[in-house]
């Protein structure tokens, strides 16, 4: 029976992936099907897994082993209620309560962590002195790193007209900035043929055993 | 011959299709430069003492294991060489059958690695940042049993192991949010434990900037090619390797595709000027 189950559970998966890529021909009900199937599930596993591996465990069977010891998890509890009451327009108000605290919350937390990851280590990683490289390609990669900061920067500052010598650093910065936006495309390209290859290999080798 | 742009769309699908699927079927071998970010990771993990308990978190889904499993499979194998116990932790529900899936291929090679004395897996627990930051306080209050209900306490290998500073490294395979950059943020950055890691080949651009001199990562693995990368570091003929055959052809055919639009877009141009 296991067996059986699993041969089909690979037919199902080869179905609905050439469903989805028959899209690439046109526009298809094969295509529809499999979108609409997909969305369905995705929203009805989440909603189980979300019930079965964070409330339950987190918050139902808590409550129900030890209610007075777990008294406070009434609080999150509400707060996850009242954010429900969106549903209804009546009450919709109560939930901009719950909404406010985790904006705040999460402000609060996030901005000393990105202040810190994100401004003092990164200016601190760029203030090198260029010459300190063993080799001259890393004195080389030094100083690309110095000036593209400098000049990338540069370009979003906007507070004087870009002309005569400040054009200069403004046209540098804008070629740095477009190697990068290469290096980005080539990287995106590199993902999408990934997945592609990803489900390739699923149809050549679980499906039609082809490759080993 | 003048074509439409749906029929000259078609032929470029046709023709990738048969360009991946081809070196699938027939490889050819081609081997790919290791690049600095991957040897940093691999030095971090090679350089780690044996008997240190490591983390590898599997922050992704099915969806983009084709790029971040070879990677898992290799960091695992790697660890397992320099015998270094491997925890296993989600901040993606799905990462927990990932890590099962990934200890169970590499397990297949080697037969003495035993659950709960070499490797564990702690499951998900959701939360992101904030489930780091507890873990940073006590690993036993965020994750009081594995995924397999074995008591915190009673899994051999985590009895000198409390908070995450006990650690000696942590991998964050990740394809979007929570993710690496949480590990780094909170890990690294608050708790000075080294963190290094991998991700889907479009947001490694967006990862490249932290490994630096402040050594905010160490090092990072970008995409299905740094996978490939690493497995030939490590001796190992993974699947990322076979994939890079198929990869490179793509990326050429692309090339060929930009060229050839580029051209014609220049006969259009001059046509239209005489």
């Amino acid at each position: 029976m296991i067996q059986i189950m699993h041969v089909f559970g690979i037919w199902l998966a080869a179905f609905f992936t050439l469903s989805i890529f028959s899209f690439l021909y046109k526009d298809n009900p094969f295509y529809k099907f499999a979108e609409q199937v997909f969305v369905g599930l995705s929203a009805a596993y989440w909603l189980v897994y979300i019930i079965y591996s964070i409330m339950v465990p987190n918050l139902f069977a808590k409550l129900i082993d030890d209610f007075s010891g777990n008294i406070v998890l009434l609080i999150p509890a509400t707060l996850g209620l009242m954010m429900l009451m969106r549903l209804h327009p009546k009450t919709q108000w109560l939930s901009r309560y719950p909404i406010s605290i985790m904006i705040g919350t999460t402000a609060g937390i996030s901005m000393l962590r990105y202040m810190k990851s994100d401004i003092l280590e990164q200016v601190t990683a760029t203030m090198i002195n260029p010459f300190s490289a063993n080799t001259v390609s890393g004195v080389l990669g030094n100083l690309l790193l110095i000036i593209g900061t400098i000049t990338g920067v540069y370009f979003f500052y906007f507070s004087k007209k870009v002309e005569g010598i400040y054009k200069v650093p403004s046209k540098i910065g804008i070629w740095f900035l477009m190697v990068s936006f290469g290096a980005t495309f080539g990287y995106t390209v590199m993902a999408r043929i990934s997945l592609l290859i990803g489900r390739l290999e699923f149809l050549l080798s679980d499906w039609l055993h082809i490759i080993k | 011959m003048k074509l439409s742009p749906v029929a000259e769309r078609r032929i470029i699908f046709t023709v990738l299709l048969f360009a991946v699927a081809l070196p699938l079927v027939f490889p050819i071998g081609w081997t790919t430069e290791i690049s600095e970010y991957t040897r940093i990771a691999y030095r971090l993990i090679e350089e780690t003492d044996e008997n240190k308990v490591v983390i590898i978190s599997f922050d992704y889904d099915p969806s983009t294991m084709t790029e971040l499993q070879p990677m898992a499979e290799a960091m695992i194998e790697h660890a397992f060489k320099k015998n270094q116990r491997v925890i296993a932790t989600a901040l993606w529900p799905m990462g927990v059958q990932m890590a099962e899936q990934a200890f169970d291929k590499v397990c297949s090679h080697y037969p003495d690695k035993e659950r709960g004395v070499d490797y564990t897996n702690l499951g998900y627990k959701v939360g992101g940042m904030v489930t780091i930051q507890a873990m940073g306080r006590s690993l036993s209050d965020v994750y009081p049993v594995d995924n397999q209900n074995t008591p915190y306490e009673e899994i051999p290998m985590l009895q000198n192991v409390r908070r995450l500073r006990d650690i000696a490294w942590i991998s964050s395979l990740s394809s979007g949010v929570p993710g690496l950059k949480e590990w780094m943020m909170v890990a690294r950055d608050s708790y000075q434990v080294p963190v290094t890691g991998g991700c889907t080949a479009i947001s490694a651009p967006g990862f490249f900037p932290y490994v630096n001199e402040q050594r905010q990562l160490h090092g990072l693995l970008g995409g299905l090619k740094a996978a490939s990368e690493y497995e030939s570091l490590i001796g190992r003929l993974g699947s990322a390797t076979t994939k890079m055959d198929a990869q490179s052809i793509a990326h050429l055919l692309i090339l060929i595709f930009i060229a050839i639009g580029n051209i014609k877009a220049w006969h259009g141009k001059k046509g239209r000027q005489q």
